[in-house]
């Protein structure tokens, strides 16, 4: 994330204010090595592919974003407009980095990369207001073996 | 919100990657997260202290805007802003066309209809705030959100035709040169006087960026 001095004032004020609350627990598991890992990307850039439903206004679902997938077919229905999407609008890979860890899988840095990916809305939910989709989605990326998640926020 | 691993970085909000077709310096702020991974204990806060290529104010690109854009003091009526959109996305399409043909992919659809028509739909708005939404299972609120989304990428898919344009570049000549930054300005604030509550909330926090909102014309003031 920028650098607060970075922003426009509103801005920065407005991340200033945000409501950040805290967790009673910090997990935290070691795992095999980089090589020997499945990987998956969850995105909270609101993307899908153009045949996917849009992300409505308040919409705390997610969207699937298999990993065969072809990178020009995504687009972003997120309802915030205070980033920037001219990255986006010219590289996919500067919010979802697929061509990158696809490169990465073929050097041999990472085993592999999970059959699914999923991408969510995120910037307006409290954590107990989306834990039910992620709850979900950790059980979706058990049964494809994963073990590291990317998380990726814009 | 403390995840047992976590990469800071300096980048703009929207480009957690750093800069768009810089695949080496991508794969470098993955391959400095991926490597947290190693880690045995944590919570782990890391920083990748670089600055993204291109994103200093001083790394100013030479990009230019490919059209002659109407003159700030032209027609404020909604009759001249509706031509003037016109006129400006004419001469824009070709550029749009050359970086579709370059890239191979577009931004633009998610509110499945033609980019004119989106167009018209925010000039419709702005001149009758009482108008229908044209598509039969989508309310008019969402339809005016998702054109405003299509229009901002067509206008910046078309600016980047030309080579260069940081992310602020680009916001700054949409939102204070182009007729389609002054009609959404317009629209932001026909729909925050709006009676309807969803149209109200999305005019006033969901069409125009936090840092051009200064721009908004009071809602009298709309010719």
């Amino acid at each position: 994330m920028v650098r607060l001095k970075d922003m426009g004032l509103l801005d920065a004020q407005h991340l200033r204010e945000k409501e950040v609350p805290g967790f009673d627990t910090e997990p935290f598991v070691e795992g095999p090595r980089l090589a020997e890992r499945r990987l998956a990307v969850i995105t909270t850039a609101g993307l899908h592919r153009q045949c996917d439903k849009n992300f409505s206004l308040e919409d705390t679902g997610y969207r699937v974003l298999p990993g065969d997938i072809d990178l020009n077919d995504i687009v972003m229905s997120h309802t915030s407009v205070n980033y920037d999407r001219t990255g986006f609008q010219q590289d996919v890979n500067v919010v979802f980095p697929l061509d990158r860890l696809r490169e990465l899988q073929a050097l041999g840095e990472i085993g592999s990369l999970a059959d699914y990916h999923y991408s969510l809305m995120g910037a307006g939910w409290l954590p107990h207001e989306i834990e039910p989709t992620c709850v979900e989605l950790a059980g979706f990326l058990k049964e494809d073996g994963v073990n590291a998640v990317l998380l990726v926020p814009v | 919100m403390r995840p047992p691993r976590a990469l800071w970085v300096p980048f703009d909000l929207g480009r957690p990657m750093g800069t768009p077709d810089e695949p080496d310096f991508q794969r470098r702020v993955l391959e400095c997260g991926l490597s947290l991974l190693a880690r045995k204990s944590g919570p782990v806060l890391a920083d990748f202290l670089d600055d993204a290529p291109g994103s200093k104010p001083e790394d100013t690109s030479g990009w230019v805007c490919p059209v002659k854009l109407a003159p700030a003091d032209s027609d404020r009526t909604v009759s001249g802003l509706r031509a003037q959109l016109e006129q400006e996305m004419t001469a824009l399409q070709p550029w749009y066309d050359l970086q579709l043909e370059q890239k191979g992919r577009t931004t633009v659809g998610v509110a499945a209809a033609n980019i004119c028509d989106s167009a018209k739909l925010i000039a419709d708005f702005i001149e009758d705030t009482s108008i229908d939404s044209p598509c039969a299972y989508r309310p008019l609120a969402l339809m005016l959100k998702y054109s405003v989304e299509d229009l901002k990428a067509w206008y910046f898919e078309a600016a980047m035709a030309q080579p260069g344009g940081s992310g602020r570049e680009l916001l700054d000549w949409f939102w204070k040169a182009t007729t389609a930054g002054k009609a959404l300005l317009q629209l932001a604030s026909s729909m925050s006087a709006c009676e309807n509550k969803t149209i109200q909330a999305l005019g006033t926090k969901s069409i125009v960026p936090r840092a051009y909102e200064r721009f908004v014309p009071s809602t009298r003031n709309i010719p």
